[in-house]
């Protein structure tokens, strides 16, 4: 296997794109890609998309977007992996190119959530989740991460304020992201106040539903390397659980995000010690909690305590969500996961807006998680 | 003619089971939305009992049925009838009895069926089950009276009209807790209430209810099954009566010769309403309840339309071994959650969304 | 209407039908095909009991349209007597009274109806234990 590079990153910003369809936010941000880059060639298209079917009317996204993109003709396939997709759409793109039988492959991830009345959107996310067994008896997608915040609280004897530093903080690294959702500052008043959606999560503690598109470009390493768009892909691992929560003995736990993350460590050969900057999956407070926690960044119950001393600041010892994560950047949810990576190779090339830019970022890892944790892929990026 | 109904078999209650929703609706709370509480004092029951949002007359079946296998201790698949009384089945095609069938373990080897015969569907099914086991058609066979009855908004039936059920498993005279005497039906096509197809609520016969409909068809029922079994009001030591308010089964019990002392424990309409084709049977649970044996037992339901079932049974030894073996009715009618009418409005779906 | 599937489902949402390793005895809900602990795929139908105790909670405000009429409602993980773990809803209790570790059993009630004209669903929920003393 080669190793590979992203040398082309592409975003819209993260909105409700009323005016722009599928197909319109996939070109964007892909032709952004490739200009980027500096290509003009494309052998393969990765498209990491969950509700297309569901929400738009639309799958076989490949083709299309291949199409509109100016690629007819090349190899193009949809991947789903829930709210993994994006992160699941980069590792193929990764292999593809590793494995020698693609020389240049793109990830777009896209999504478009606005695109029918909010009812079908929670509809759709809950496909998400186990249909017979969850989402038929009354489920939602939040519900689901609830039922993992409330016993988190009970085992760690934590209050529910105490989570509250993760919004806050995504909220205050989004103002500086002009392509995040949400670019302003959010308070722990705030917080208190906040409607329920799941108790205990409230709206607060909740991603927003969102749409855009995400691309980057993977290229061999050895034929990019000193440039200074070239960010090598040191690993991207993905690892799977249970679908359905009531069939994990321990519901605290991400076990895939520990599983992956150890994979990737070990491919990358780091350890979290070694990472700089982390974007993780925090589409409810508590996932951001268990993902640092199963990912070795904090002790298992230890994480708020550390967050509320400032460790995950952008100025702290590891800055977390530095465009806004999930929560402020919004999570256009097969989308996310190549935000997450986009951001990661933007922090590393020095790219990041001066007050969330990052200093001397040598690996950067970005987790994308689907479901309640039943599909991860940890990313490692280095220089 | 032979006026009695008796089984060429002996038979019997195996085991019986009842069901009462938690949430309790007072009168005077209903009074307080439709009458200014005016009519305080004379209100007809002290409270009635209200399914919750999720419970409908199959699940209540359900759970009574429960209790009833519990106390029968029998393998379900033995049952080979489901016969669900009720005025309130969830579907108008579609029976309530499969559901119950497939729930318990019943199915595939049963027959069931759904009855209706306003208050009086629980005793006909149990009449349709006495026949089933006594012609040696079944060894065993599941009676159900359930209802989630319905008052318009309003209307004085509204203080009363509630839910809850019974259920009884009905089998071979040698191994049941009480036996049958003899059984007797007496009916008249009388228009005393009736609810017409695709409406909400009933409607009442003028002032058939009382004289021509309730008294006349129970009296004649309990005289006819007294006369041709040869007994007395005082060879019965409890007497269970259909109970749409207090007032008529108490006046019932005194224009017959019964004393209030055998009415009492069967007497539940004050905390949990009429439940319709419940309504005897459940109070009949409850007298099992505290039955001892050598103990005998009058059932007597009134069903508008009109029709009365009376039943004497007589209690044996096994009444004491199952009295325990599943929740008593007295501990149903005992667990009440109080609601306000706007709960009660919303959960019964008395508010039109569109 | 999900007809297939509700009927399909019926005895698991009826009677808890998981199913229990003839290998290695370990009992799972949903039932499975194959032995999540030894592989097996000897495997039998296993009616739960339906009594254990709540693992963790949430009381949903923002609910999947067709439960939309329904909040706010209550579901829980819960550990049952057996071993298996189970998702639902909870009923006849004040979301304000719901806590870990509380005994609780299963009931079967309406999970759903779809529409006026559509199937009603019946299937599992769970309440706290009704009467510890049952009898007395």
């Amino acid at each position: 296997m080669r190793k590979v590079a992203i040398i082309g990153l592409g975003q819209t910003p993260v909105r409700e794109h009323w005016d722009y369809s599928i197909r319109q936010l996939a070109v964007q941000a892909l032709t952004e890609a490739m200009k980027d880059a500096g290509r003009s060639n494309l052998d393969a298209l990765f498209v990491g998309n969950m509700l297309s079917g569901a929400l738009a009317e639309q799958e076989h996204l490949g083709a299309l977007i291949a199409d509109y993109a100016g690629y007819a003709g090349i190899e193009a396939v949809k991947i789903e992996a829930a709210c993994a997709s994006g992160g699941a759409a980069v590792r193929q793109a990764v292999l593809a190119v590793a494995s020698g039988q693609v020389d240049t492959a793109a990830a777009v991830g896209v999504e478009k959530l606005t695109e029918f009345s909010g009812k079908f959107t929670s509809k759709g996310l809950a496909t998400a989740a186990d249909a017979d067994y969850e989402a038929s008896i009354g489920l939602s997608f939040a519900a689901l991460n609830a039922l993992m915040m409330q016993r988190y609280m009970y085992e760690y004897k934590v209050p529910k304020d105490d989570f509250a530093v993760f919004p806050i903080n995504a909220h205050h690294n989004a103002r500086f992201n002009p392509n995040a959702m949400f670019q302003y500052d959010i308070t722990l008043r705030q917080y208190r106040k906040a409607k329920p959606i799941a108790d205990p999560i409230n709206l607060l503690d909740s991603s927003p539903i969102s749409d855009g598109a995400a691309a980057l470009i993977i290229v061999p390493l050895d034929k990019v390397k000193g440039q200074d768009n070239a960010v090598e892909v040191v690993a991207c691992e993905m690892a799977t659980d249970t679908l359905d929560l009531a069939n994990r003995k321990n519901a605290v736990w991400l076990k895939a995000a520990e599983k992956s993350s150890k994979k990737a460590y070990s491919v990358a050969g780091v350890g979290p010690g070694d990472i700089d900057l982390f974007e993780m999956h925090d589409a409810f407070s508590i996932v951001s909690v268990l993902s640092l926690e199963a990912c070795g960044f904090s002790e298992a119950g230890q994480t708020l305590k550390k967050a509320n001393e400032g460790y995950f600041k952008i100025d702290g010892q590891l800055p977390v969500s530095t465009m806004g994560g999930l929560k402020g950047r919004g999570h256009p949810v097969g989308a996310t996961g190549v935000y997450q990576i986009l951001e990661a190779a933007m922090q590393i090339r020095q790219e990041a807006p001066g007050n969330i830019q990052v200093p001397d970022v040598r690996y950067a890892m970005a987790q994308n998680i689907g479901g309640s944790g039943a599909t991860i892929v940890t990313t490692i990026l280095s220089k | 003619m032979n006026r009695i109904m008796k089984p060429l078999k002996p038979v019997g209650i195996i085991g019986y089971g009842a069901y009462v929703p938690a949430y309790r609706l007072s009168a005077k709370e209903i009074s307080r939305v439709w009458r200014n509480g005016q009519d305080r004092n004379y209100l007809p029951i002290k409270q009635k009992s209200v399914p919750g949002p999720d419970e409908d007359t199959i699940t209540m079946s359900i759970e009574a049925s429960k209790n009833a296998l519990l106390r029968a201790e029998i393998d379900a698949d033995r049952i080979r009838a489901v016969w669900v009384g009720s005025e309130s089945h969830p579907y108008t095609v579609k029976p309530s009895g499969t559901v119950l069938a497939q729930v318990l373990g019943i199915y595939p080897d049963t027959v069931a069926g759904d009855l209706e015969f306003a208050c009086k569907a629980g005793t006909e099914a149990m009449q349709a089950a006495i026949g089933f086991v006594g012609s040696g058609m079944a060894e065993y066979a599941l009676a159900l009276g359930t209802d989630t009855a319905q008052g318009r908004p309003g209307d004085a039936l509204e203080y009363t009209a509630a839910a809850g059920g019974a259920a009884f498993i009905l089998g071979p005279a040698e191994q049941a807790a009480a036996v049958l005497e003899g059984s007797y039906s007496f009916v008249t096509d009388t228009p005393d209430f009736f609810r017409r197809a695709y409406q909400h609520y009933p409607e009442h016969g003028n002032r058939f209810t009382g004289d021509l409909a309730y008294f006349l068809h129970i009296r004649s029922a309990v005289n006819t099954l007294m006369e041709e079994l040869n007994l007395q009001p005082n060879d019965f030591d409890a007497v269970v009566f259909h109970q749409p308010n207090v007032k008529f089964p108490r006046k019932k019990a005194e224009d017959l010769g019964f004393t209030t002392d055998q009415l009492k424990d069967g007497l539940l309409v004050d905390y949990v309403g009429n439940t319709y084709a419940g309504s005897s049977v459940l109070g009949f649970t409850a007298v099992l309840d505290k039955a001892r044996p050598g103990d005998r037992i009058l059932l007597a339901s009134f069903g508008s339309g009109a029709g009365s079932d009376a039943f004497s049974f007589v209690i044996h030894d096994k009444i004491t071994e199952i009295q325990s073996k599943a929740p008593q009715t007295m501990q149903y009618v005992r667990r009440e959650k109080q609601i306000d009418y706007a709960s009660y409005a919303r959960w019964r779906k008395k508010i039109r969304m569109q | 209407m999900d007809i297939p599937r509700y009927w399909r489902l019926r005895n698991q949402r009826y009677r808890l039908e998981g199913s229990r390793c003839k290998e290695c005895g370990s009992i799972c809900f949903p039932p499975r095909f194959l032995c999540p602990h030894c592989k097996s795929a000897e495997m039998e139908p296993y009616e739960l009991k339906g009594r254990g105790k709540i693992y963790s909670y949430t009381i949903i405000h923002q609910a999947p349209d067709i439960f939309d009429k329904n909040v706010p409602y209550t579901v829980a993980l819960i550990d049952l007597e057996e071993g298996a773990r189970i998702t639902a809803q909870l009923t006849d209790i004040d979301p304000d009274d719901v806590s870990i570790g509380m005994p609780v059993e299963m009931v079967i009630r309406k999970i759903y109806e779809d529409g006026e004209n559509g199937p009603i669903q019946y299937g599992y929920k769970f309440r706290p234990i009704l009467f510890t003393d049952a009898g007395s």
